[in-house]
This record gives structure tokens, C-alpha cells and sequence, in this order.
């Protein structure tokens, strides 16, 4: 009798060793894919909205910035509120545009941008490139979302530190 | 038939049947009435509530206002229609008020009641509108954005550098350079400065 309650006894042990162990795991890896959603959305859950940040102001500071490669479209540093770039109107060319810069004393869109794909230099900027945003952006004063480890080619080759 | 009759007697002479003060006053307090009527029909033909009654403006210019400053900003501060397009001293607005006549006139024969027919008259309208303003210095702008009263320092270096120079010497008004801020632009093909 009391080998057969011993028995009883240990089974019983187990079974509830391997629910608690089970139910730990399950908890764990379900836990563990909160997170990983998490990660992409914020400390937020999926049936929650998160509070919208507050907006930047964009940078209208008229001052040209350094670009981080040789071949980087500059970025626009004033703000382009309401600029239209569109089939009717291009706002950006009233200032940038070949014969406008003299009067406005913007710099001119680069050269490369009258040019068609076949190399030759048209009147007016190519329509390949028309659509300044395409490349051009505004900046925002506020904190990168994510860290940014780009380097400089001038690190990599070690010069000019 | 008598009733007319005497009634057109009594009006052909009027101060034979009633009193001279009666005339008087009654054609003073009738002249008040009719001018307060006059005026109150007038301002309601220059409520927003008034101007988007038509679809024409309704879903045309009327959306493309609301997404800029003009419509909606941070102090709560708004131009409407009539701010800009109608004058607001007196002669100038009923010389408006009678140009508009003609916008009957196209409500009644559909002349922009599609938008492909509002787009294809798009730059011609606009033109109207550049013209206007250039001819009275941008007349609409200035009831609110008062030159004497700018300032600079306020402004961004671009912005300062224009106003301190072409605007101030008269030499550009304000709409030569902000054409499409209220709406959105024609095709601007030989337009100046585009």
C-alpha cells in the first residue's frame, strides 16, 4: 500500500514538473515574440496605438552642408513648404535653375543634370532628373531614431582625421 | 383697375396726400432699412459658407486651400476667399461685386463645371487673378501682411533678402513671387520667373 501511494506520489511529481516546465517554456518563447514585435513598433501592444512623436521643425538655416561622399545629392538646407514639383510647376527651378541663379544667387543644379542618358547637355534640366525630392531632402532638428555608424571614406583609408 | 390708378396718383404726387415731415422721415428710416438689407446681402456673397455652395469652388480650389497655410495654421488665424479676392474698400468691392456678374454667367452655361473644364481654364483664371493683384500691388495681401510693419530679423535669411531689397524698393510686389500659395499652379510655361 504505502509503495503504491509512493508511487502515486512521484508520478503525480512529475506530471507537474513537466506542466510547470512546459508552461515556463511556452510563457518564455511567447514572451520572447512580444519583444521581437516590440522591437519593431515600440514598447507598445499590437492592440495599443502609440502616442505620435512630436513633429521636427525642418532646418532653415541657408547654410550648405558637408556631404558625407563625393557622389551625395546635397541636402536642401531651408524649408520647402508647399514647393510644388509637379507636370504644371517646378518651384525649386524659380532659384536653381541655370538663368535664375545670377538673379537669385542659389547655386545652380549641377551640370549632370542637364545632361539626357546618352551624355548630351539639353537647354532645360533632363526630365530624368526633374523631380528634385526625388534626391534632394530637406533635414529635421531632432535625434536620428537610430544610431548611424556610417564612416567617412577618409576614416576607412585612415587620413584626415 | 381704380385701385392702381389711385394708388399711381398718389405716388406721382406724393406730398399732395402726406405730410412733408411723414415723406421726410419715412424716406430716411426706408433708406436705412434699404441700405442695411443692401449691406447684409453683400457680406453674406462674401462668407466662405457662400463661395463653396457651388461645387465649382467646392471641389476645386476650395480643397486645394485647405492645405495650406492660409486655411489652417498655428495661431488660428485665417484668410478666406473673399480676403483675398475681393477688395475691401467700398468702390473697389462693388467694381468686384459687378466683374462677378460674369462667374453668373458660368455658373449658368457650365463653363468649369467639370474639373477637366476647371483645369483647362485653370491658367486663364489665374492669369485674371495674377494680373489683378500685380495691377493693384497685391492690394489683398497688404489688408493683412503690412510691409512698415515686417520684420526681418524674424525671417529667414532668403526671406529677408528679398523683402529688403525688391519689395522695399517697389520694384516686386508680392504676388511676382508667391503665386500658388493659396492654390495649386496652372501649367506655368512662360510664365515669369517659372
Amino acid at each position: 500500500m504505502t509503495t503504491l501511494n509512493s508511487v502515486k506520489k512521484s508520478v503525480k511529481a512529475v506530471v507537474t514538473g513537466v506542466a510547470l516546465v512546459s508552461s515556463v517554456l511556452f510563457a518564455s518563447s511567447a514572451s520572447a515574440g512580444q519583444e521581437y514585435i516590440s522591437t519593431l513598433r515600440g514598447e507598445v501592444k499590437l492592440n495599443q496605438e502609440e502616442k505620435a512623436p512630436v513633429m521636427a521643425k525642418v532646418e532653415n538655416e541657408d547654410i550648405k552642408r558637408q556631404r558625407a561622399y563625393p557622389m551625395q545629392p546635397p541636402t536642401i538646407p531651408h524649408k520647402v513648404d508647399n514647393y510644388p514639383v509637379n507636370k504644371n510647376a517646378n518651384k525649386c527651378m524659380s532659384c536653381h535653375a541655370r538663368d535664375r541663379a545670377e538673379e537669385s544667387q542659389a547655386p545652380m543644379v549641377s551640370v549632370t543634370h542637364y545632361m539626357n542618358r546618352d551624355g548630351n547637355f539639353l537647354a532645360e534640366v533632363s526630365p530624368r532628373r526633374y523631380f528634385c525630392n526625388q534626391c534632394h531632402v530637406v533635414q529635421l532638428d531632432t535625434k536620428p531614431l537610430v544610431e548611424n555608424e556610417f564612416q567617412d571614406v577618409y576614416q576607412i583609408i585612415g587620413e584626415k582625421k | 383697375m381704380n385701385a392702381i390708378k389711385k394708388y399711381l396718383k398718389v405716388l406721382n404726387r406724393p406730398s399732395v396726400h402726406y405730410s412733408l415731415g411723414f415723406l421726410t422721415l419715412g424716406g430716411f428710416i426706408a433708406g436705412i432699412i434699404f441700405w442695411g438689407a443692401f449691406n447684409t446681402a453683400l457680406e453674406a456673397t462674401n462668407t466662405e459658407t457662400f463661395c463653396t455652395g457651388c461645387h465649382e469652388m467646392r471641389d476645386n480650389v476650395f480643397q486645394e486651400l485647405k492645405t495650406t497655410i492660409h486655411y489652417t495654421n498655428r495661431s488660428g488665424v485665417r484668410a478666406t476667399c473673399s480676403d483675398c479676392h475681393v477688395p475691401h474698400n467700398w468702390t473697389d468691392k462693388i467694381a468686384r461685386k459687378m466683374q462677378a456678374s460674369k462667374e453668373v454667367w458660368g455658373k449658368i452655361f457650365g463653363t468649369i463645371d467639370t474639373r477637366e473644364k476647371f483645369q483647362e481654364h485653370r491658367r486663364r483664371l489665374a492669369e485674371n487673378e495674377w494680373r489683378r493683384l500685380k495691377a493693384n500691388d497685391s492690394l489683398e495681401c497688404r489688408n493683412c501682411h503690412n510691409f512698415d510693419f515686417m520684420d526681418f530679423t524674424r525671417q529667414s535669411k532668403r526671406a529677408m533678402e528679398q523683402h529688403s531689397t525688391a519689395l522695399a524698393s517697389g520694384e516686386k510686389t508680392c504676388i511676382d513671387c508667391h503665386k500658388g500659395i493659396a492654390h495649386h499652379l496652372p501649367d506655368m510655361k512662360g510664365v515669369e520667373g517659372w
